[in-house]
């Protein structure tokens, strides 16, 4: 990492207090979150840890809005978002949140510019607004000559730099990348991470959800999940994102 | 408003974008709905043809004018109550005219009687058989419409004087005159020579059952100098109000008794028909037959709608992961809702549009091939083929969309 330098981090964008989630299998009720509590300031680039089935993609899928809760609260910029229906949630998703996902998940028939611009039809911005912007993003990710690409004509790299793009083109309060670098090679995983902590550097929050160590020491605030409660969180630089005692200790008894 | 519009265009755009890529497929499955649309948009070319026929077929018997007949226009059960009816006689026509004359504001015109009988009609070594021989008098123009394509009808001397003169019809010159004129030419009916003095204007089938240009209409004292024998008499009786359609029935069935000397307490033993009776006793056939055709041809549309249901699901269960993409990008319910349905819709216009052309083709082909087919196709029909292909796309989409709309976004996105 060229740059390890620490940015100021910014007021609470997202306070979860005591969220669980279940899920009925068959039969059996799965507690995938058993209670866990975190706050995440702008400006923090975290990494989200753990093993498969530690609650990891739970969090993650809380975290994006994707899904609600069980019981506990979720606040988002101030607003709560566990009482919100799928339409209020979608809205979230589109205006605040930036996905990039492990597989990438851009639509296979559509070029990178309209890729770029899908997050902008939902927000309903006009044709030639969304053009510009979704090129301006494009660009910025190095990818000002692959407008006009379709994904299979893209590589690897330069497809998950796409989906960044496309993560970035509504301005999201938060990026959040699912193993983003999961189906890349360790060199392009690298330029990704690279492009990460510029972004990092400019101004965004990230939250990378990862469980590989290598990914995760890019990011400056590590959270270890373990069996649906967080296990440790470092988050103590300035004495902000710190737990709170009792969680952590609850953590701990946990192990 | 404006947002839904905005929405709308979007999802065009995708759907049409879905369909090119998938070109293969979108062909084959609007191929069910083009064979739908084709099916429906024939029968109803042809609904509409019979129904012009039928218009016209009726428009023969003129709506003005009532038919004193020994049968009624309609099936009757109790047949023998009408076989032994008397016959109705020509002789009637001038008793009713006079008490018509003698009733002040009387609602008709005038009776005229007729004759008929089938015969062959020959000319050198052309011979046209079946044809309708006719006896009338000269005001027979006033109850019947037509036109001449040459020549002129018997006026009222060589009508009284009962003069070997005859108008004939279109299908009886075309066949015993197929190159030169027939007027002033004898043809011969039962031996005996009448001279053409008019040719009818061709008229069509009656319900295309028989022709009503295989006829010849001579003046009434020469038919029943030769015809009198086995030959039909009615007597047609021209309205002044056809408005009071009804009133003037009654009033012909008070002067019918009168003539016939019936007593006050015997039922009527002659019928009065007219146009309308008869078209609503045919009506509810033509429509039956309308309705039966319209079902089974809208079952085939109905079967190129279930192809679209399966494809469109097909679509959303092979599209779950760009579904939940979508989700997780922004999409709400209703744009992925609409998003399907418009590509069903999409399918389904795309293939009314072709069917519509195919239909429109083959239309014209069939006219151009068999005039008298009874086809017709109108910018109605067009409208609602459109109107019929985008409620299909709306039906056979509206399942899979709405599956698609509640999908989970979690577990869309982790489909595989």
């Amino acid at each position: 990492m060229s740059s390890n330098h620490v940015r100021q981090a910014g007021p609470i964008m997202i306070d979860i207090e005591n969220i669980t989630k279940d899920y009925v299998m068959g039969e059996e009720i799965v507690h995938a979150l058993r209670g866990v509590s975190l706050q995440i300031r702008s400006n923090e680039y975290i990494a989200v840890m753990g093993p498969s089935g530690s609650g990891k993609s739970t969090l993650m899928n809380m975290l994006g809005c994707l899904d609600t809760p069980t019981s506990g609260r979720y606040e988002f910029n101030g607003r709560n978002v566990s009482a919100m229906n799928d339409d209020e949630l979608a809205a979230i998703r589109n205006r605040e949140i930036g996905f990039v996902f492990q597989t990438f998940n851009l639509l296979p028939r559509a070029d990178s510019l309209r890729n770029v611009e899908l997050p902008l039809i939902y927000a309903g911005i006009d044709p030639e607004t969304r053009r510009e912007r979704a090129a301006r993003v494009l660009q910025d990710v190095g990818l000002g000559d692959r407008l006009d690409h379709k994904p299979n004509e893209l590589s690897g790299g330069q497809r998950q730099r796409v989906a960044i793009a496309r993560a970035l083109v509504n301005d999201p309060s938060i990026i959040l990348a699912d193993e983003p670098t999961g189906n890349l090679d360790s060199k392009t995983g690298e330029e990704i991470m690279a492009l990460f902590e510029n972004l990092y550097q400019r101004g965004h929050t990230i939250i990378l959800v990862t469980h590989e160590a290598n990914i995760a020491r890019h990011a400056r605030r590590t959270v270890h999940l373990r069996d649906g409660l967080i296990e440790s969180d470092d988050g103590d630089f300035g004495g902000i994102g710190i737990l709170p005692m009792e969680d952590r200790l609850e953590a701990d008894a946990t192990l | 408003m404006k947002r839904f519009a905005y929405e709308l265009t979007e999802s065009w755009k995708i759907a049409v974008a879905q369909m090119r890529s998938n070109k293969t497929r979108s062909t084959l499955t609007a191929l069910g709905v083009i064979i739908g649309i084709v099916a429906v948009t024939l029968m109803g070319t042809a609904i509409a043809g019979i129904q012009i026929g039928f218009d016209k077929s009726m428009a023969v018997f003129g709506d003005d004018v009532l038919y004193v007949e020994q049968w009624p226009w309609k099936p009757v059960d109790d047949w023998w109550n009408y076989r032994d009816r008397k016959k109705i006689k020509t002789e009637y026509a001038e008793p009713i005219n006079r008490i018509i004359a003698a009733t002040p504001n009387s609602n008709l015109v005038e009776a005229v009687p007729t004759s008929s009988l089938i015969r062959s009609v020959k000319y050198a070594d052309n011979e046209v058989s079946n044809v309708l021989i006719r006896g009338t008098v000269s005001d027979y123009l006033i109850t019947s419409t037509f036109d001449f394509k040459e020549g002129r009808f018997f006026n009222e001397l060589e009508s009284r004087g009962g003069a070997n003169v005859c108008v004939i019809g279109y299908d009886v010159a075309d066949a015993l005159f197929p190159s030169d004129s027939p007027i002033e030419k004898s043809v011969l009916i039962n031996g005996q020579p009448f001279k053409v003095i008019g040719v009818i204007a061709r008229q069509g089938t009656f319900l295309g059952l028989f022709s009503l240009d295989a006829i010849v209409v001579m003046p009434l004292p020469a038919f029943q100098k030769y015809f009198s024998a086995k030959s039909d008499s009615d007597i047609l009786v021209k309205v002044k109000d056809k408005t009071r359609l009804a009133e003037a029935r009654d009033e012909l069935t008070g002067i019918i008794r009168r003539v016939r000397a019936l007593p006050p307490e015997k039922k009527d033993d002659f019928s009065i028909n007219e146009q309308q009776a008869l078209k609503s006793t045919l009506d509810p056939i033509k429509n039956s037959i309308a309705i039966a055709g319209l079902f089974i041809t809208g079952l085939s549309l109905f079967v190129g709608a279930i192809g679209i249901m399966n494809i469109t699901f097909v679509s959303v269960k092979e599209r779950t992961r760009e579904i939940g993409t979508r989700k997780a990008l922004g999409a709400r319910r209703r744009t992925i809702l609409l998003q399907f349905l418009i590509e069903s819709t999409a399918l389904c216009l795309l293939g009314g549009f072709i069917g519509l052309t195919v239909a429109y083709f083959t239309c014209t082909g069939i006219g151009k091939a068999f005039p008298s087919f009874p086809i017709h196709f109108s910018l109605g029909l067009v409208f609602v083929s459109m109107i019929v292909s985008i409620l299909t796309g709306l039906f056979s989409g509206f399942a899979p969309a709405w599956t698609a709309s509640r999908l989970d976004p979690v577990a869309a996105l982790r489909y595989e």
